[in-house]
C-alpha cells in the first residue's frame, strides 16, 4: 500500500508548516534517510528526511505552501513494486488541510499491535487539538457541571473527547491534578485585554496605493504571538545598573591575544563582550539560584543548570538559540558554539531544541550604540538581561571626575516569581562577576 | 501486490464485517472479507432483518383484526403463511444483494470459502458449501497485515432440549415455517425468544413461553419487564418465570416437554418448540488455539480497540463478546479498523449501546437499569411517563406503553433510559446521542420536541425526574 508521507511535527507546540522546498520530484526513486524536502516551521527550517525507501508517487503539497497543518498528507511515497500512478491516483481524494481544520485521518498506517509508527524527526508529544475558539472552551454539560461543583478551572483542563472536547472523565482526571495543560496564555485572558484594531481598521487610515502588504512569515506570527502574551500575562519590572568594565575590556584582548592558533592561522578563540556577559549571568544565576525559576500554576521550577538564550537578530525577525549549562562551560567553549548557534540562526537551520526553553536570556544592543533598554521577558524565562554598549563616561571616584568604560545593563524580571530585591541581587552578582572577570575563571 | 495479498483481511460478513471493509477501504487499505455462506450474515439473512419483515406482517394483520377500532371495515382477513414467509426471504435477498454492491463499490475483494489462520498474516481459505457470488475469489492461501475475526455466533444448544430443526427448532426454522403450528413452546425469554412468541401469537398460536430467570427479558429495567408481561399476557401468551424445560420428548408432529417450576413439574405438550436460549461465539475452526488466541467462554478476549493477545489479529463483534448485537459489532469494527490506521479512534462505551426488541408493544433501551444504579449505590432520580397521557399515542391508538428515565441526583447525567411502547425503537436514539454528548437534565429540558409526537414523552418522563411533569 502507498504510504502517506505527513507534515512532521518537529516541536511538541507545532500546530502547522510551510513546504519550503521539495528536494525531489515526482517519480523519484527514494532511499530510507534521504532528505526530501525542507519544512520551515515558526523558527527554523528543517531537512525532511524519508522514512521508508519508494517512489515519490505524488507531491500533494507543492513547494512554497503555507499553514500545512501537522499530520496532513503533503506526498505520496509508493513501495517497491508497488504502481506509483495507482497510488498517486489514490492520493487524490486527500487535499491538503489548511490548520484550522485539522483532521486525524491522515495519519499513517501503523504496524499490527504497535502505537501509530512517528514519522521522522518523532516528535516528542503531540499535543490534542486544543478544544478552544476565541474565548470558548469546548465542553459537555455534565464536564461543565461536575467540575463547577468541583471548583475546577476549566481553562487547564486538557480535553480528551472529540476535537479536544472536554468530557466527564477529564474533569475526573483533573481532580487528582492530571490532564492539565500548562497554562494557556492568551486565550484565558482574552475577555479582560481591549481588542486590537482590526486589519480593516488600520489600513482605513492610511491612503490606499502609499504602502505595501508584507505578508507575516511563521517567524513573525510567532514573535508577535508570544510576546504579545508575554507582555499581557507577565507582570514585568526593570532593574538597571552601570557596569565598569574597564578591567574586561583588559582581560579580553590579553586572553585573544594569547590565543593559540591553528594549522590554518586562526586563533582557536576570538571572545566577545557578549562571551563574558554570558558566562557572567549564568554562574550569577548560580550564586542566587532562586531567581533561576520558571512561573507554572503548580509552582515555580527551581532549575539546576543556567541554560541563557542569547537574542540574534536576523533579516525580518530575531531567534534566541540557547547555550545549555552555560556555568559549566568555559568562555571559549561558550564562544565557540555561540558561533556556531548564530551563523545556523542566520540561515533558520536551528533545531527546535536549540532554542526552546532556557532559563534566562541576553539581549545585547550595545553594538548599535544603544545607551540604555529594557527587554520583554521570553518565556518560560523569568528574567532577561538587556546590554547597552560599553562606552567611555565621566564617573566620579574618590571626590574626582575619571574617565571609566561603563556598561548599563537592564534586567526585566517576572514580578509572579521574582520580587524587586531578588532581582537587585542577581543583578548585583552580575555586576560583581562582570567587572572582575577573574571571578569568572574560578 | 497480487490478489492473494492485502492489508487488512476480514473473516466474516455480517454487519460487523462488511461494515469494517467498507470502512477499511474508505482509509486507503486495501481490503479482503472472506464469507462462507451469505453476505450480510445472519443479521441480514437470519436475524434481524427477516424477524422485522415477519413482524411486519404480523402487525399489519393485528391492524385488520382491529380495523373496526378505527372505524374501518376488513372482512375475510387472514393470512397465507407461505406469502408472509416469502416476502421475509424476499427482504433479505434483496439486502444481501446490496451487500455484495457495496463490497463491489468499495472494491472489498470477496473470498468465498472458510478461512483458518495458519500464522499472524497467513490464512487459509477452504472451498465451502455453498455457491460463490459472481466475481468472488476462491479458496486458497492468502495474506494479510492485519486479520480481524468477524464470525458472529450460532444459537447455544442446551442438553436436554437440543433442536432437530422439525419439531425443535432454532431462529432459522422459525424463520420459514410451513404453517403456523396450533401450539408453540418457546425456551428462553431473550429478544428473540420474545419476538418469536410475538409473531406466532399474533398469527394465533397458542403460546407458552419458559424463563429461567425470575423476569423475561432479563436484561431490561424491572419496570419494563413488569410492563410487558402483563401486555403479553394479556394477548394470551403463556409465561413461566424461575420454570426450566428439562426434557423434551418428540412425537410424530408435536412435543411433550417436561417443565420444572419450583417444586411443582409439568409437562407441556405442544406442536413446535423454539429454543432460544442465547448464542454463542463461533470460535472454532478458524486455527485460534494453534496461535494462542486467548479465548474466555466461547468468546476471543480483546482489549478496548479490539486487539486479541496476538499481534495483527483482531476480533469484532459476536465473537469478541457481549452485547451479541448487529450495531456493537459494526461499530467495534469501525473502532478496530481506524485504530489500526492509528487514527485517534475512541474506544466504544459499552453503557451506551442500546438494546431494541420488536414484539408488541416494542422494547427499547439504552445505559443502567434502575437496579443495576442501585447495586452501584447511585443516588439516583428516576422519572415515568405513560403513553396514556400523550396526544399522538391516543390518536395512533397506541396508548400503553412507558417511558422511564433514570438521573443522577448529583451530577444530572443521564444514566439510563428505557421504553415500551409503539415505535419506542425508533426514539430511543434520541436519549443515546444525549448520553454520548454528555447531556445533563437541563439540555433536556431546554430542548424543544415536536408535537405531537411519541417523543414529547422522552421529554415528560425527564420533567418528572424533577418533579415538573406536565400532561399526566
Amino acid at each position: 500500500m502507498p504510504t502517506n508521507i505527513l507534515m512532521p511535527a518537529l516541536s511538541p507546540t507545532m500546530e502547522k508548516g510551510n513546504v519550503a522546498r521539495w528536494l525531489k520530484k515526482e517519480g523519484d526513486k527514494i532511499k530510507s534517510g534521504d532528505v526530501i524536502a525542507e519544512i520551515e516551521t515558526d523558527k527554523a527550517t528543517m531537512e525532511y528526511e524519508a522514512i521508508e525507501d519508494g517512489t515519490l508517487a505524488k507531491i500533494v503539497v507543492p513547494e512554497g505552501t503555507q499553514d500545512v497543518a501537522v499530520n496532513s498528507v503533503i506526498a505520496v511515497l509508493a513501495g517497491e513494486g508497488e504502481d506509483v500512478k495507482a497510488a498517486a491516483s489514490a492520493a487524490k481524494g486527500a487535499p491538503p488541510q489548511k490548520a484550522t481544520e485539522k483532521k486525524a485521518e491522515t495519519v499513517a498506517a501503523a504496524p499490527p499491535s504497535a502505537a501509530p509508527r512517528p514519522q521522522k524527526p518523532s516528535p516528542p508529544t503531540v499535543e490534542a487539538v486544543p478544544a478552544t475558539r476565541g474565548n470558548r472552551i469546548f465542553s459537555s454539560p455534565l464536564a461543565r457541571r461536575l467540575a463547577k461543583e468541583a471548583n475546577i478551572d476549566l481553562n487547564p483542563v486538557q480535553g480528551s473527547g472529540p476535537h479536544g472536547r472536554i468530557i466527564a472523565r477529564d474533569i475526573e482526571r483533573a481532580k487528582s491534578g492530571k490532564g492539565l495543560r500548562a497554562p494557556s496564555i492568551a486565550p484565558a485572558l482574552g475577555a479582560a485585554i481591549a481588542p486590537a484594531m482590526s486589519d480593516a481598521q488600520v489600513r482605513a487610515l492610511f491612503e490606499d496605493g502609499s504602502y505595501e502588504l508584507i505578508p507575516h512569515d511563521n517567524m513573525r506570527r510567532t514573535i508577535a504571538q508570544r510576546l504579545t502574551a508575554s507582555v499581557q500575562t507577565i507582570p514585568h519590572f526593570y532593574e538597571t545598573m552601570d557596569c565598569d568594565i574597564g578591567r574586561l575590556t583588559a582581560a579580553r584582548e590579553e586572553i585573544n591575544a594569547a590565543a593559540p592558533k591553528g594549522k590554518d592561522g586562526k586563533p582557536a578563540y576570538k571572545l566577545s563582550v557578549n562571551d563574558f556577559v554570558i558566562k557572567a549571568l549564568a554562574v550569577a544565576l548560580q550564586r542566587v539560584p532562586d531567581a533561576n525559576v520558571s512561573w507554572t500554576e503548580s509552582g515555580l521550577l527551581k532549575h539546576k543548570h543556567s541554560d541563557i538564550g542569547v537574542a540574534v537578530a536576523l533579516p525580518g525577525g530575531l531567534i534566541t538559540p540557547i547555550v545549555r549549562h552555560a556555568e559549566t562551560k568555559s568562555l571559549s567553549a561558550i564562544s565557540n558554539e555561540m558561533r556556531d548557534l548564530a551563523a545556523r540562526a542566520r540561515e533558520r537551520k536551528l533545531k527546535p531544541h536549540e532554542y526552546q526553553g532556557g532559563t534566562s536570556s541576553v539581549s545585547n544592543l550595545g553594538m548599535y550604540g544603544i545607551k540604555d533598554f529594557t527587554a520583554v521577558i521570553n518565556p518560560p524565562q523569568s528574567t532577561i538581561l538587556a546590554i547597552g554598549a560599553g562606552e567611555e563616561r565621566a564617573v566620579v571616584r574618590n571626590g574626582q571626575l575619571a574617565a571609566a568604560t561603563i556598561m548599563s545593563v537592564t534586567l526585566s524580571c517576572d514580578h509572579r516569581a521574582i520580587d524587586g530585591a531578588l532581582g537587585a541581587e542577581l543583578i548585583r552578582e552580575f555586576k560583581t562577576l562582570i567587572e572582575n572577570p577573574v571571578m569568572m575563571v574560578v | 501486490m497480487a490478489d492473494s495479498s492485502f492489508d487488512v483481511l476480514i473473516i466474516g460478513s455480517g454487519p460487523g464485517g462488511y461494515v469494517t471493509a467498507i470502512r477499511a477501504s474508505q482509509l486507503g487499505f486495501k481490503t479482503a472479507i472472506v464469507e462462507r455462506d451469505y453476505l450480510g450474515g445472519i443479521c441480514l439473512n437470519w436475524g434481524c432483518i427477516p424477524t422485522k419483515a415477519l413482524l411486519r406482517s404480523a402487525e399489519i394483520f393485528h391492524y385488520f383484526q382491529h380495523a373496526k377500532d378505527y372505524g374501518l371495515k376488513a372482512n375475510n382477513i387472514g393470512y397465507d403463511a407461505k406469502g408472509v414467509v416469502a416476502r421475509s426471504r424476499a427482504v433479505s435477498k434483496r439486502l444481501n444483494d446490496g451487500v455484495g454492491f457495496l463490497m463491489k463499490k468499495n472494491k472489498v475483494s470477496v473470498i468465498w470459502g472458510e478461512a483458518s489462520i495458519d500464522a499472524p498474516g497467513k490464512v487459509t481459505v477452504k472451498a465451502s458449501k455453498s455457491d460463490a457470488p459472481k466475481g468472488a475469489l476462491g479458496a486458497g492461501s492468502y495474506r494479510a497485515k492485519h486479520i480481524i475475526i468477524a464470525t458472529g455466533a450460532r444459537p447455544r444448544v442446551l442438553p436436554g432440549i437440543e433442536p432437530d430443526k422439525k419439531l425443535v427448532w432454532t431462529y432459522f426454522e422459525a424463520m420459514v415455517p410451513d404453517r403456523v403450528p396450533k401450539s408453540l413452546l418457546v425456551i428462553g425469554s431473550g429478544a428473540i425468544g420474545i419476538e418469536f412468541a410475538s409473531f406466532y401469537r399474533t398469527l394465533g398460536s397458542e403460546v407458552t413461553v419458559v424463563e429461567v430467570l425470575p423476569q423475561i427479558l432479563p436484561v431490561e429495567d424491572h419496570d419494563i419487564q413488569v410492563f410487558a408481561r402483563k401486555s403479553f399476557e394479556k394477548q394470551g401468551i403463556k409465561i413461566h418465570t424461575n420454570a426450566k424445560i428439562t426434557k423434551l420428548d418428540k412425537k410424530s408432529d408435536s412435543v411433550a416437554a417436561t417443565m420444572e417450576e419450583g417444586e411443582k413439574t409439568q409437562t407441556i405438550t405442544v406442536e413446535r418448540a423454539i429454543s432460544a436460549v442465547g448464542v454463542i461465539g463461533n470460535i472454532e475452526n478458524l486455527g485460534l488455539e494453534k496461535l494462542g488466541v486467548k479465548t474466555d467462554r466461547g468468546t476471543i478476549v480483546v482489549d478496548e480497540y479490539n486487539k486479541t493477545n496476538v499481534p495483527g489479529i483482531h476480533a469484532i463483534g459476536d465473537v469478541s463478546g457481549p452485547p451479541m448485537l448487529a450495531h456493537k459489532a459494526e461499530h467495534e469494527g469501525v473502532v478496530c479498523v481506524e485504530a489500526i490506521k492509528g487514527l485517534h479512534s475512541h474506544p466504544m462505551n459499552k453503557l451506551m449501546i442500546p438494546g431494541c426488541t420488536y414484539c408488541s408493544p416494542q422494547i427499547a433501551s439504552v445505559g443502567l437499569t434502575e437496579q443495576a444504579a442501585k447495586e452501584k449505590k447511585l443516588d439516583i432520580r428516576v422519572g415515568r411517563f405513560p403513553f396514556i397521557g400523550n396526544g399522538k399515542a391516543i390518536a395512533l391508538g397506541e396508548d400503553q406503553g412507558l417511558v422511564k428515565v433514570i438521573f443522577d441526583k448529583k451530577t444530572g447525567q443521564l444514566l439510563g433510559a428505557h421504553m415500551v411502547g409503539a415505535e419506542v425503537t425508533e426514539l430511543i436514539q434520541g436519549y443515546v446521542v444525549a448520553m454520548n454528548l454528555e447531556t445533563t437534565e437541563e439540555e433536556l429540558m431546554h430542548t424543544v420536541f415536536p408535537h405531537p409526537t411519541l417523543s414529547e414523552m422522552m421529554k415528560e418522563a425527564v420533567l418528572d425526574a424533577y418533579g415538573r411533569v406536565l400532561n399526566i
